[in-house]
């Protein structure tokens, strides 16, 4: 089984009349239970190459498979859908909702998922217990710190059991120390349950963390080093 | 998503912003008390003016010469006490027949005097119209026969007369001829502009010899049920036609007021709705505006939403509903306050105000529509947001 499965992908914007060209033709495997980082410098396609992975955006061409099904013959309620069953995604800033508890919070990618009230906060429990949050179920993001609220993102991308967790500059609004342990939580979830991680960074000593590199540069993958 | 879960979402999202969904409300809210009370106070009237119509009595046909008019002046009638007696037989129970001569007449008692009413008429009046008596008793049919001058006195001018005495039995001086007071009405109130409380009534006979005049003013039949007015109104008016054939007569019914009034009542009703209506729909507007913002407000966490799963009819949903929880939240604060309202005018000033279920329903109705219609276009638009602008936005 292969997470991911890219062939020929590009996407191309149009801004103020320009056509800009993101990404330039990129193929790419990305196996089950892979830990693999994407490198670049900003500008160079990888946050448009994780958008894509994410089924957040479409390619302009070419082929993308997740998880085997070639997005390009799904609608978006479709792919809406399999982002909430296949994907976790953890971003830079958190994204988490202001004013809503820990356990909310992560429950809230099973709300999409019509799970019930009661099995959805068990399994939020679960998941915060898993990021050694047991003891901030109750707590809002504006009473946490910066790494305490990155486990909860983290333990939201874990709750619904995804194939991959989608980790864009995790480590990017955090120091060193709360850097170090979301890493270490990130690792753990690839070795322990299995979980394929892809790993979106500029930073060498994050991306050294996992075990393959792919060097993102004008659009196009200029090394992919195992 | 469960529909339960998109209520709690949208039910959180306005909490958080108690202020800006209370002003939001507040439009709709305002409309919605302002249908509420200006439909109470128009039924409210309207029942009011059917109130004091029905009062006069139940199922009554006025039979007049030409115009429309019970109370015409004396000298453009045709019909006499011999035409009455025709219409009698017309109508087959005399008793359900009466009559009207009038003038405005001094009447003096002692050195009190009063300018009323004087209706000759005779003792099938009570059987007509709605004349309940205080004291004494009514004109009778002997009364008629032998022309007496005896009179039943309307409250008011019993009052002026002789204050708090009971007149019964004592003497009243009548243009100038002596009579004798053998009744005194209950107090009626006013129909139309018609003082009934300041008419003195005499034997319709007496009435004649005293004014001069050979004429009636006007006949008054009481039908014996509501579904034979129109057929016996016409019924008398056809026989009339056929005895008098230059002269016209008109039946007027009481249904035929009842119509006419509610017709006008219930326009004006309307229109004051209508215009309460335009306030709701300005609330509306209010409600899709701020809509509008709280998307832009909220594009980040929408992006957040679909990334993880949220499909576009979610989103959708939620914000759509938490328009109609604005509407209708507003339109059910707007229900209380504009019933409270409606008691306070009814209570507190002499206005009649009738709470309707309709328009507290249509209200509702009303109000929910207006989120739906006003929600849509936020709602949409926060539907199809693309998830990777939304994300970036700031």
């Amino acid at each position: 089984m292969t997470a991911f499965e890219a062939a020929g992908l590009t996407r191309s914007y149009q801004l103020e009349g320009v056509t800009v060209d993101a990404l330039r033709g990129v193929d790419l495997t990305i196996g089950d239970g892979e830990f693999a980082a994407i490198l670049g410098p900003s500008g160079s396609g990888k946050s448009t190459l994780m958008h894509l992975l994410g089924c957040l955006d479409r390619p302009t061409s070419g082929v993308l498979k997740v998880g085997g099904v070639d997005v390009s013959t799904l609608d978006d309620t479709r792919l809406a859908e399999l982002r909430n069953q296949m994907i976790g995604f953890v971003f830079q800033s958190f994204h988490l909702l202001a004013r809503t508890s820990a356990l909310d919070n992560v429950a809230l990618p099973l709300v999409y998922r019509g799970v019930a009230k009661t099995e959805r906060r068990a399994r939020a429990r679960r998941a915060l217990e898993a990021v050694g949050l047991a003891h901030r179920l109750d707590h809002r993001p504006s009473q946490m710190s910066g790494g305490e609220q990155q486990r909860v993102a983290i333990a939201r991308a874990l709750v619904g059991d995804p194939q991959v967790v989608l980790a864009d500059e995790p480590t990017g609004n955090l120091d060193t120390r709360n850097g170090e342990e979301v890493m270490g939580l990130l690792e753990r979830l690839n070795t322990d349950q299995g979980v394929a991680i892809v790993l979106v960074t500029h930073e060498p000593e994050v991306a050294n963390r996992a075990r393959r590199q792919i060097h993102v540069r004008d659009g196009l993958i200029e090394r992919d080093v195992a | 998503m469960r529909t339960a879960e998109a209520f709690r979402m949208a039910l959180e999202a306005l909490r958080v912003n108690r202020l800006r969904s209370a002003l939001t409300m507040l439009g709709v809210i305002i409309g919605v008390s302002a249908v509420v009370i200006l439909v109470a106070i128009g039924t409210g009237a309207k029942d009011a003016i059917e109130d004091e119509i029905s009062g006069l009595g139940s199922n009554i046909i006025l039979v007049v010469p030409g115009q429309l008019n019970f109370q015409a002046a004396p000298t453009q009638s045709r019909l006499d006490l011999g035409d009455v007696n025709y219409v009698r037989r017309v109508v087959g129970d005399p008793s359900r027949v009466t009559v009207s001569v009038q003038s405005g007449e001094n009447i003096r008692v002692g050195r009190n005097e009063a300018f009323v009413t004087v209706v000759g008429t005779d003792e099938n009046i009570r059987n007509v119209f709605e004349r309940p008596l205080k004291r004494g008793r009514y004109l009778t049919e002997t009364d008629i026969d032998t022309r007496r001058r005896v009179a039943v006195l309307g409250s008011e001018v019993s009052e002026q007369l002789f204050g708090d005495l009971d007149p019964v039995g004592r003497q009243a001086m009548i243009a100038g001829v002596r009579f004798r007071v053998v009744g005194v009405y209950e107090k009626v109130g006013a129909t139309f502009g018609v003082a009934r409380d300041r008419e003195t009534h005499i034997p319709v006979t007496t009435a004649q010899r005293l004014l001069g005049v050979e004429r009636v003013n006007g006949i008054a039949i009481g039908a014996s049920g509501p579904d034979v007015i129109d057929s016996l109104g016409q019924r008398v008016v056809d026989a009339l036609t056929a005895r008098y054939p230059d002269e016209k007569f008109s039946a007027v019914t009481q249904t035929q007021l009842l119509g006419t009034i509610g017709t006008v009542l219930g326009m004006l009703t309307g229109v004051l709705a209508a215009i309460a209506g335009i306030s709701l729909l300005v609330g509306g507007v209010g409600v899709s505006n701020i809509m509008l913002v709280s998307v832009r407000e909220r594009t980040k966490e929408i992006g957040l939403r679909k990334a993880l799963g949220a499909r576009q009819r979610d989103v959708l949903g939620q914000f759509l509903i938490e328009a109609v929880l604005l509407t209708t939240i507003g339109g059910t604060i707007g229900i209380a306050l504009g019933v409270g309202g409606s008691l306070l005018i009814e209570t507190l000033s002499p206005v009649p105000a009738s709470i309707t279920l309709w328009s507290i329903l249509l209200a509702f109705g009303v109000s929910a529509v207006v989120g739906v219609f006003f929600g849509v276009a936020p709602a949409r638009r926060a539907g199809r947001l693309d998830p990777v602008v939304a994300l970036r936005a700031e």
